[in-house]
């Protein structure tokens, strides 16, 4: 074959690579070199202008990166934590194995606004079912009204939500493992938490970062919850960056420094990821 | 007594049997018109009917459902029927509704023939706008609206928007509550004052803490002082301008309630605004519980459904209250806005003990057709149907509909006492204090229409927010949106601010 002939068989993948990924990016780094707001439409040049406004002054950003920070790791840890107890409890033969496992994905499955404004008619202080029930015992948390119980609300609603897929991919890992070092450890006298300790646990060392990994990008573009359940508030106590970004960019219309403010948010993320995921390596792999 | 209510009750009957006699055809094919049938004009069903517009379409962007949303929807769904023209609705949440059109007018693109949105977006939204043609602007219909309403949706003397609603912000309140003798001799032995229609915002919040959390209507429940829209970003800043007025606006200052005209300063931040946030800092004591968290759509629902004592905003939560499926139907009463026993003075920097009210005059919905549409006749024509006078009689009754007075016509009570079964004390109430807020005031206050308003606004519920919360003082919190909204100005530039800011405080000081 013509070694032309290679490149235009690449050709589609690569146009479609370029319309969906690098333009995008490409344009909104254009942008956010721009003044571009509801009264001085278009692509002007202002330099880093917008860079500048958000590492010099602009607090709530950061604040807002802060808060994300929190939330999206506890969220995940706590789905961690669940969603591999879940795993380990369906693994093994149990009666209605297979009605639990469908069971335990059935959060996963349904949308999350819909699922959040569920949650929001659950948690309504005045009118819910939760708060009728702590009224039994003369109590009435504000579990939205609150700076520390509507963070409580938000992590819970994500932990409910997504802790099935953590259950889905390390169900999926523990199947996938191989059986004689069980059958080793079983020889060797070790109990279920010594094998849990030396076996399971370092052999899902890989799967485990990958799926914390993935469930840290997601949970850091928590968005739909926080919008529906508490608009940020009460003040900014459940403000993340994503939804900053938004206020900024559509509710506001400052466009060129929400591409700004987007681009800052991307790099950071890329950078903590990837010191995050070396970390997790060493911890879980290395340092077995 | 006796001959008035004679006198009252006759033209009632009258107006009665007058709408009676209007039942037509119309009114058979179309039920939503059924208590007054159609009614003769430039746009009415009759008018509608003749003209023929089969295979255009036509397409709206509006609220969701059910303000706004839903009467558009009905009368979308009326004019294709009348007119064989195609309409296509699309639903969109408020707090898009500035950016779904603005994006496409920014890219040169028409997706939509029709936008709906607040009246303070005309100023970034004119210059994508069709000026109402002068056939619609010189109609009978049109002669009708108040001249302040003529005002909100114009422009430098040029009409642009459509008027579809008129909106205050007013105090609704419980009359079983405030006229109760029993509540009113508990409450003066208790408190050693008076149970009366709060003239202040300090009675208010005395009054709401007396009936805060305890089951003062008998129903089993229990009930609140007031439900306000406390939430972040759902229309909260105009809550915070509707408490702040009375402190802040003094009819002896000119020049600007929001800035310094000649400055450009930013007067958010002075003694009356901090005033009106520390009082709404305290009412987080005597809302409902959740009641920080409360959107317009909460508050309408609170008070509407029988929750709390007191309410202000939008007339929706009044209208909501008086629908014929409503616990508290003719149990409310309207009255303006309470004032202050002071107020504050910029320009002596200084506070003056007299007593001072100020309405707020929150305008409101309202539509207009894109410049660049292919279809103005056909957009114009459903705009002037949706307002016609059968189709408004019909919206103002419907508390979710969101359609609120805004026409000479509306504020004659019989209307609300033949169409919905108001009491006539209350209808009489209602239509004067909406009336007074139109004509009788000479201190009044509009919101921001200026480049940018959005983001004056979120720095306003950021911040008011922020002292709700407990995470700022009042002061600080201002003081941070006053820095903000420098920073606002400095960017988009004080002279093209001020330019479109004169228009307001024109009207302002004109009255």
């Amino acid at each position: 074959m013509n070694f032309k002939h290679k490149y235009m068989f690449l050709l589609p993948g690569l146009l479609v690579l370029l319309a969906i990924l690098i333009f995008p990016i490409g344009f909104t780094v254009r942008l956010s070199l721009s003044s571009w707001d509801s009264f001085y439409p278009g692509l002007d040049f202002i330099g880093l202008e917008n860079y500048i406004r958000l590492f010099t002054d602009d607090s709530r950003f950061w604040e807002a990166f802060g808060r994300l920070s929190l939330l999206s790791l506890t969220t995940v840890f706590l789905q961690y934590i669940i969603g591999f107890s879940l795993a380990l409890l369906v693994w093994k033969e149990i009666r209605f194995q297979r009605l639990f496992r469908v069971l335990f994905l059935i959060p996963m499955m349904t949308t999350p606004v819909i699922m959040t404004v569920v949650w929001r008619t659950f948690f309504n202080e005045s009118l819910g079912p939760v708060n009728d029930f702590f009224n039994l015992f003369g109590m009435q948390p504000l579990w939205l009204s609150s700076e520390i119980l509507s963070k409580f609300t938000v992590v819970l609603v994500e932990v409910w939500q997504w802790t099935p897929f953590m259950f889905l991919l390390l169900l999926a890992g523990l199947l996938s493992l191989p059986k004689e070092p069980y059958l080793a450890a079983s020889i060797d006298g070790a109990g279920p938490v010594r094998t849990f300790v030396y076996v399971t646990f370092p052999l899902m060392a890989p799967i485990s970062i990958g799926a914390i990994i993935i469930r840290l990008i997601e949970a850091s573009k928590i968005m739909d919850t926080v919008y529906v359940l508490t608009s940020g508030g009460p003040g900014t106590s459940t403000e993340t960056s994503s939804f900053y970004i938004f206020i900024k960019g559509l509710r506001e219309f400052q466009f060129g420094y929400s591409a700004a403010l987007s681009i800052t948010y991307l790099v950071v993320m890329i950078i903590s990821f990837t010191v995050i995921a070396k970390i997790l390596v060493k911890m879980m792999v290395r340092g077995e | 007594m006796k001959i008035t209510s004679s006198v009252s009750l006759l033209a009632i009957g009258a107006v009665l049997l007058a709408g009676t006699a209007q039942a037509d055809k119309w009114s058979d094919q179309f039920p939503h018109i059924k208590n007054s049938g159609d009614i003769p004009g430039q746009c009415s069903y009759e008018a509608m009917s003749e003209k023929d517009y089969s295979g255009q379409k036509l397409t709206i962007n509006t609220h969701a459902v059910p303000v706004m949303g839903e009467p558009t929807a009905l009368h979308a769904e009326q004019f294709s029927a009348l007119t064989g023209a195609e309409v296509k609705v699309i639903h969109t949440p408020a707090g898009d509704l500035y950016s779904k059109a603005m994006i496409p007018f920014q890219a040169g693109q028409t997706p939509y023939d029709i936008v709906f949105g607040f009246s303070n977006f005309l100023r970034d939204w004119k210059q994508y706008l069709q000026p109402i043609p002068a056939k619609y602007v010189n109609m009978k219909q049109m002669k009708d609206v108040t001249q302040g309403h003529i005002d909100v949706n114009s422009w430098g003397g040029e009409m642009i928007q459509f008027p579809i609603d008129g909106d205050r912000h007013y105090l609704k309140y419980r009359r079983d509550v405030i006229d109760n003798p029993e509540y009113k001799a508990k409450y003066k032995a208790e408190t050693g004052n008076e149970l009366r229609i709060p003239q202040t915002w300090k009675e208010y919040a005395e009054m709401a803490e007396f009936f805060n959390g305890w089951d003062w209507d008998n129903d089993g429940e229990l009930e609140y002082g007031s439900a306000e829209v406390m939430k972040k970003d759902d229309l909260m800043y105009a809550a915070f301008f509707s408490r702040s007025v009375a402190y802040s606006k003094n009819p002896r200052v000119k020049g600007g309630f929001f800035f310094d005209l000649e400055t450009m300063e930013p007067l958010i931040n002075g003694p009356g605004f901090v005033a009106a946030l520390t009082d709404w800092v305290e009412a987080t004591k005597y809302v409902p519980p959740g009641g920080m968290n409360f959107g317009l759509g909460d508050e309408i629902n609170s008070f509407g459904g029988g929750q709390t004592l007191f309410s202000y905003s939008w007339d929706d939560a009044f209208v909501a209250a008086m629908q014929d499926d409503s616990p508290i139907k003719n149990k409310v009463g309207a009255a303006p806005l309470p004032g202050s026993d002071r107020v504050w003075n910029r320009l002596s920097g200084a506070w003056e003990d007299t007593y001072n009210q100020a309405p707020y005059i929150v305008w409101g919905w309202t539509a207009a057709v894109a410049k660049e549409s292919k279809n103005h006749d056909m957009a114009f024509d459903y705009l002037c149907f949706f307002a016609n006078d059968a189709n408004h009689q019909a919206d103002i009754a419907i508390g979710r509909f969101g359609v609120n007075p805004f026409r000479k016509s509306d504020f004659l009570p019989e209307i609300y006492i033949k169409n919905q079964g108001w009491e006539p004390e209350i209808a009489q109430q209602y239509s004067e204090t909406l009336l007074k807020m139109e004509e009788g005031s000479s201190n009044l206050v509009f919101p921001l229409r200026v480049p940018g308003v959005f983001q004056f606004n979120s720095a306003v519920a950021t911040g008011t927010a922020k002292a709700l919360a407990g995470q700022l003082s009042p002061q600080e919190a201002l003081d941070e949106v006053a820095v903000e909204w420098k920073k606002i100005v400095k960017r988009i530039g004080a002279d093209t601010i001020r330019e479109a800011y004169a228009i307001g405080v024109a009207l302002e000081d004109a009255e």
